[in-house]
């Protein structure tokens, strides 16, 4: 029967569509997962880390570091963006550089210049087109990020934050809440911003080997690459859990149009085949 | 005989912790051994062997650098998951920056040989804790 043919071939081709969504849903799914259990597993070393550093505003230390001084002037920031590769995962990425423009719209109008890091397909090719500055890229990051593919942009930064041209870096990333809700997060990382605790008040420094500028260097560059690799493991649990939640909701939607569809083929179908007796109960009576 | 704790965390996963009666680590101005009451310390950390001597004998573990913090009860070791070297964070710095150029116009990057440098590096420190530990099965 010649009915409906279109119908039907819409109908399979949004099945076809539907076993790929729910397909990407359930891949999603066991991804979130391992993403979970990575994120987990690195809170630890910055944990110890922060517990350091708190350690180290007790000790009386003749050097200051310029990572946790801050400065008065602020006339340059330097933004870390980390985005995913992949799209098809929701409004993810969108909501992340729109909070972060309205921030910079807000240091633009007092005139602070904005320098980018983009980490990510997705940022990359979004703040292309903004005609910000960007200082360093990394893409390609994969489902297991290495915490040597980092360490390039990271240093871009530092670099220029100890050269004087840059006075604040800031990370901006989605924040893991849970599988259904991702927060849209910038703060600060450099300088750190220190909250003096009480207690431990007597005169104590630490022994620095070699010497306290490089052994602090290393601990608070540790510890500023911690929050970027932190960020950048957070970001991928919020990337594949708001995957999961768009193609299950894309796997939904499929099925109701197809139910959709299935109902006005139907009646195409019945329609036609009332016709056909109608036409033939009238030619009986024409004879 | 007091304990003292430790924690060798790397970023990617917490490795080792737990009491322990001294620490012997690799620090870049020459191996130390910790025990229980030491002054407050902070050093870098050379690609070596941390060993961790507890009541059950001895735990070795491999780090590639890092750090440690000493405090009168607690050692932290906060190993290095990357391979480092001053070189080699340059290369990547411009490795990074040259994306960025691309990013923007497209231009081509190649690769440096720091990289492989700083990888047999790590890879000499490796064998020898292995033949260290092959020879002390014997």
């Amino acid at each position: 029967m010649a009915v409906g043919k279109e119908i039907r071939t819409q109908i399979s081709s949004i099945q076809n569509t539907q076993k790929i969504t729910s397909a990407m849903e359930m891949v999603a799914a066991s991804k979130m997962k391992k993403a979970q259990d990575r994120m987990r597993a690195s809170r630890p070393y910055s944990e110890k880390i922060l517990n350091v550093i708190g350690h180290l505003t007790h000790a009386h230390s003749e050097f200051k570091h310029p990572y946790m001084t801050a400065s008065t002037d602020v006339k340059r920031i330097g933004v870390i963006v980390i985005s995913s590769d992949r799209g098809l995962c929701g409004g993810l990425n969108n909501n992340l550089f729109r909070s972060l423009l309205k921030d910079i719209t807000v240091w633009q109008s007092d005139s602070i210049e904005i320098e980018l890091c983009t980490i990510g397909k997705k940022a990359t090719s979004f703040f292309k087109n903004t005609g910000l500055n960007i200082a360093s890229v990394l893409t390609d990051i994969g489902d297991t990020p290495r915490f040597d593919d980092l360490l390039g942009v990271i240093k871009v930064m530092l670099d220029r934050y100890d050269a004087g041209e840059l006075n604040q870096i800031m990370i901006a990333y989605n924040m893991f809440e849970n599988t259904m809700t991702q927060v849209p997060t910038v703060k600060q990382i450099v300088p750190m911003e220190i909250t003096e605790t009480e207690g431990m008040d007597h005169y104590w420094d630490y022994i620095y080997e070699p010497d306290a500028e490089e052994a602090l260097t290393a601990l608070l560059v540790r510890y500023i690459e911690a929050l970027v690799y932190q960020g950048i493991v957070e970001n991928m649990a919020c990337e594949q859990s708001s995957r999961m939640i768009a193609m299950k909701s894309a796997t939904d939607n499929a099925g109701d149009m197809i139910k959709e569809l299935g109902l006005i083929y139907n009646k195409a179908r019945q329609a036609a085949i009332t016709q056909e007796i109608s036409e033939i109960v009238g030619g009986a009576a024409a004879v | 005989m007091s304990v003292i704790h430790v924690d060798v965390v790397s970023a990617t996963e917490e490795i080792y912790s737990g009491e322990a009666n001294c620490v012997f680590a690799p620090a870049t101005m020459g191996e130390i051994g910790v025990y229980p009451q030491h002054v407050p310390l902070i050093s870098t950390l050379k690609p070596g062997e941390v060993r961790v001597e507890t009541e059950n004998g001895m735990e070795s573990i491999f780090v590639s650098g890092g750090i440690i913090e000493v405090q009168p009860d607690t050692v932290t070791i906060f190993s290095d998951t990357a391979i480092r070297a001053n070189d080699l964070d340059e290369s990547k710095a411009l490795e990074a920056k040259q994306r960025a150029e691309e990013a923007m116009s497209n231009a081509q990057s190649d690769q440096d040989v720091s990289t492989t440098q700083a990888a047999l590096a790590e890879s000499m420190a490796q064998l020898q804790m292995i033949t260290k530990m092959r020879g002390k099965r014997r």
